[in-house]
C-alpha cells in the first residue's frame, strides 16, 4: 500500500526500489527487492472507495460476522421490527448458496441483495462493491453487512464498513474468543445470542467468553441477548443509535471510521512517516490517513 | 480457506513489480506473516504452484518469515511478547494493550531476473 505513494522509500533502500537505477544484488547476480506492500492492498483500496460512497450517501455500514447459524439473520430480522418504521434500513446478505437470508429480509418489507459467494468462504470489498450497483441507498440509514458465516476467512478482509459487530451464540461453547483470536480482535461489539438457552447450557458462562474476549486486549462491548419475544434487544438497538448518532457526527466533520483494528499497512506507514522524509497527500494515500482521524 | 485468492492477489503484486522492473523471472518471494494475520503459512505454500502457474513467478521460491507477537502497554508503556489468545501486557497484566508485530500480511521483498541489469 504504502508503495504507492512512496513513502516507505528512505535514503537507505531508495537504490532498491528504484525501477530505473542499479539493483542490489545477490550473491548469484539477482536483483534484490524491497516491497514492503500489504499483500491485500487490492482490496483495500476498494474498500476505501465503499466507504466513501457510504458516507457521501450517509449511510452506517456494519459488518456482521459469526459461525453459521448463530442468528445472525434473526437479528436483522427482530432489528427490523423494532427501528423499520423509524430508520431505513438495507441488508447485503452473503452466503455460499440460495437466496434465503435475502428473501427473509425482504418479507419484512426491506430491501435485501444476495451475494452468491459460490465456494467463497468470505465476502470481499470487491463482492460487496457489485453489489452495491443492484442497491439504492436513498434513504438508508445503516446497511447492514450480513457475511459469510464463517469465525476465520472474513475477519482478514475489509469491506468498507464502519464497524464490525460479531455474534457468539450460546451453543457455540464460552470459549470462541480463545479458539479464534483474530475474529473476535476484530469486532467493535460482541452480542452473545440465544441467551434463552442459558438456563438449558450452564456450561456457558458469559463472564468466561467476556473474559476471553478481554484477553484479547479488546474493550469492544459485550452484550447477551435474545431475539425471542421475551428476549431484550435493548442495548444493542441502544448501540445502534449511539453508533448512527456517531456517524452523523463524524460526517459533519468530514471524517470517517474503520473498524477499531489497525491494520499492518498503517502500522507500516506510522513508522515510516516518524522518519525524516517528506511525503504527500494524494490518492489512496489520502483515505489512508482520514481513516485513522475516527 | 482463502489462501488461493490471496495468492492471486499477491501474485498480482508480484508480476506487477517484476514488470516495472523489466524482469524475465521471479526467483524468491519474501512474505512476512504473523499469527494474527488469519493466514496458514502452510495452506499459502500449497496453494502457491497452482496460483503461479504459467506467471513470471512459477518457479519463484515462497519464503514465509513468520513474525512474533508483541504489545505495547498504555497503562505502563511496557513492550512485551504476547501469544494470539493472549494479549494482555506481559508486565502489567493490563488489557489496555496496543498491538505491534503479529498480523502482518506483507510482501517484504522480491529477487528478480533482470536482464543485462
Amino acid at each position: 500500500m504504502c508503495d504507492s505513494c512512496g513513502c516507505n522509500i528512505t535514503p537507505g533502500n531508495e537504490h532498491l526500489v528504484r525501477a530505473d537505477g542499479k539493483h542490489a544484488k545477490t550473491e548469484d547476480g539477482r536483483a534484490a527487492v524491497t516491497v514492503l506492500q500489504a499483500l491485500l492492498s487490492e482490496n483495500d483500496h476498494q474498500a476505501a472507495h465503499n466507504r466513501e460512497h457510504f458516507d457521501r450517501r450517509g449511510v452506517l455500514a456494519l459488518n456482521l460476522m459469526s459461525s453459521p447459524g448463530a442468528g445472525k439473520t434473526s437479528l436483522l430480522e427482530a432489528t427490523i421490527e423494532a427501528l423499520g418504521q423509524e430508520l431505513g434500513i438495507a441488508v447485503i446478505e452473503g452466503d455460499l448458496e440460495t437466496e434465503n437470508d435475502a428473501e427473509r429480509i425482504r418479507a419484512k418489507g426491506v430491501p435485501a441483495i444476495q451475494i452468491a459467494t459460490g465456494s467463497a468462504c468470505h465476502l470481499d470489498a470487491h463482492m460487496v462493491h457489485d453489489a452495491l450497483h443492484r442497491l439504492d441507498l436513498s434513504g438508508v440509514d445503516i446497511l447492514f453487512i450480513e457475511n459469510v458465516g464463517n469465525l476465520v476467512c472474513p475477519a482478514s478482509f475489509d469491506l468498507g464498513q464502519h464497524r464490525n459487530v460479531t455474534l457468539l451464540s450460546v451453543p457455540e461453547g464460552d470459549d470462541k474468543p480463545a479458539k479464534y483470536p483474530v475474529m473476535f480482535r476484530a469486532a467493535d461489539l460482541v452480542l452473545c445470542t440465544k441467551a434463552d438457552l442459558l438456563p438449558h447450557m450452564p456450561e456457558f458462562q458469559p463472564e468466561r467468553a467476556e473474559g476471553y474476549l478481554r484477553n484479547l486486549a479488546s474493550a469492544a462491548p459485550f452484550e447477551i441477548l435474545s431475539t425471542r419475544p421475551d428476549g431484550d434487544l435493548s442495548p444493542w438497538i441502544q448501540w445502534l443509535r449511539d453508533e448512527l448518532h456517531a456517524q452523523r457526527a463524524r460526517l459533519e466533520l468530514g471524517r470517517t471510521i474503520r473498524p477499531n483494528i489497525q491494520k499492518d499497512g498503517e502500522r507500516q506507514h506510522a513508522a515510516s512517516t516518524q522518519g525524516t522524509h517528506e511525503h504527500h497527500h494524494h490518492g489512496q494515500h489520502g483515505h489512508h490517513h482520514a481513516h485513522s482521524h475516527g | 480457506m482463502h489462501e488461493l485468492s490471496l495468492c492471486q492477489a499477491l501474485l498480482d503484486q508480484v508480476e506487477q513489480i517484476a514488470r516495472d522492473h523489466g524482469a524475465t523471472r521471479v526467483d524468491r518471494i519474501l512474505l512476512r506473516v504473523g499469527p494474527l494475520a488469519g493466514v496458514e503459512p502452510m495452506l499459502l505454500q500449497h496453494a502457491y504452484p497452482l496460483a503461479a502457474a504459467g506467471t513470471l513467478a512459477e518457479a519463484a521460491e515462497l519464503v514465509i518469515e513468520p513474525s512474533g507477537v508483541r504489545v505495547r502497554c498504555s497503562d505502563c508503556d511496557a513492550e512485551t511478547d504476547a501469544t494470539p489468545n493472549r494479549l494482555l501486557c506481559g508486565a502489567c497484566g493490563s488489557f489496555k494493550t496496543r498491538l505491534i508485530s503479529g498480523d502482518e500480511l506483507l510482501l517484504a521483498n522480491l529477487e528478480l531476473t533482470i536482464p543485462d541489469d
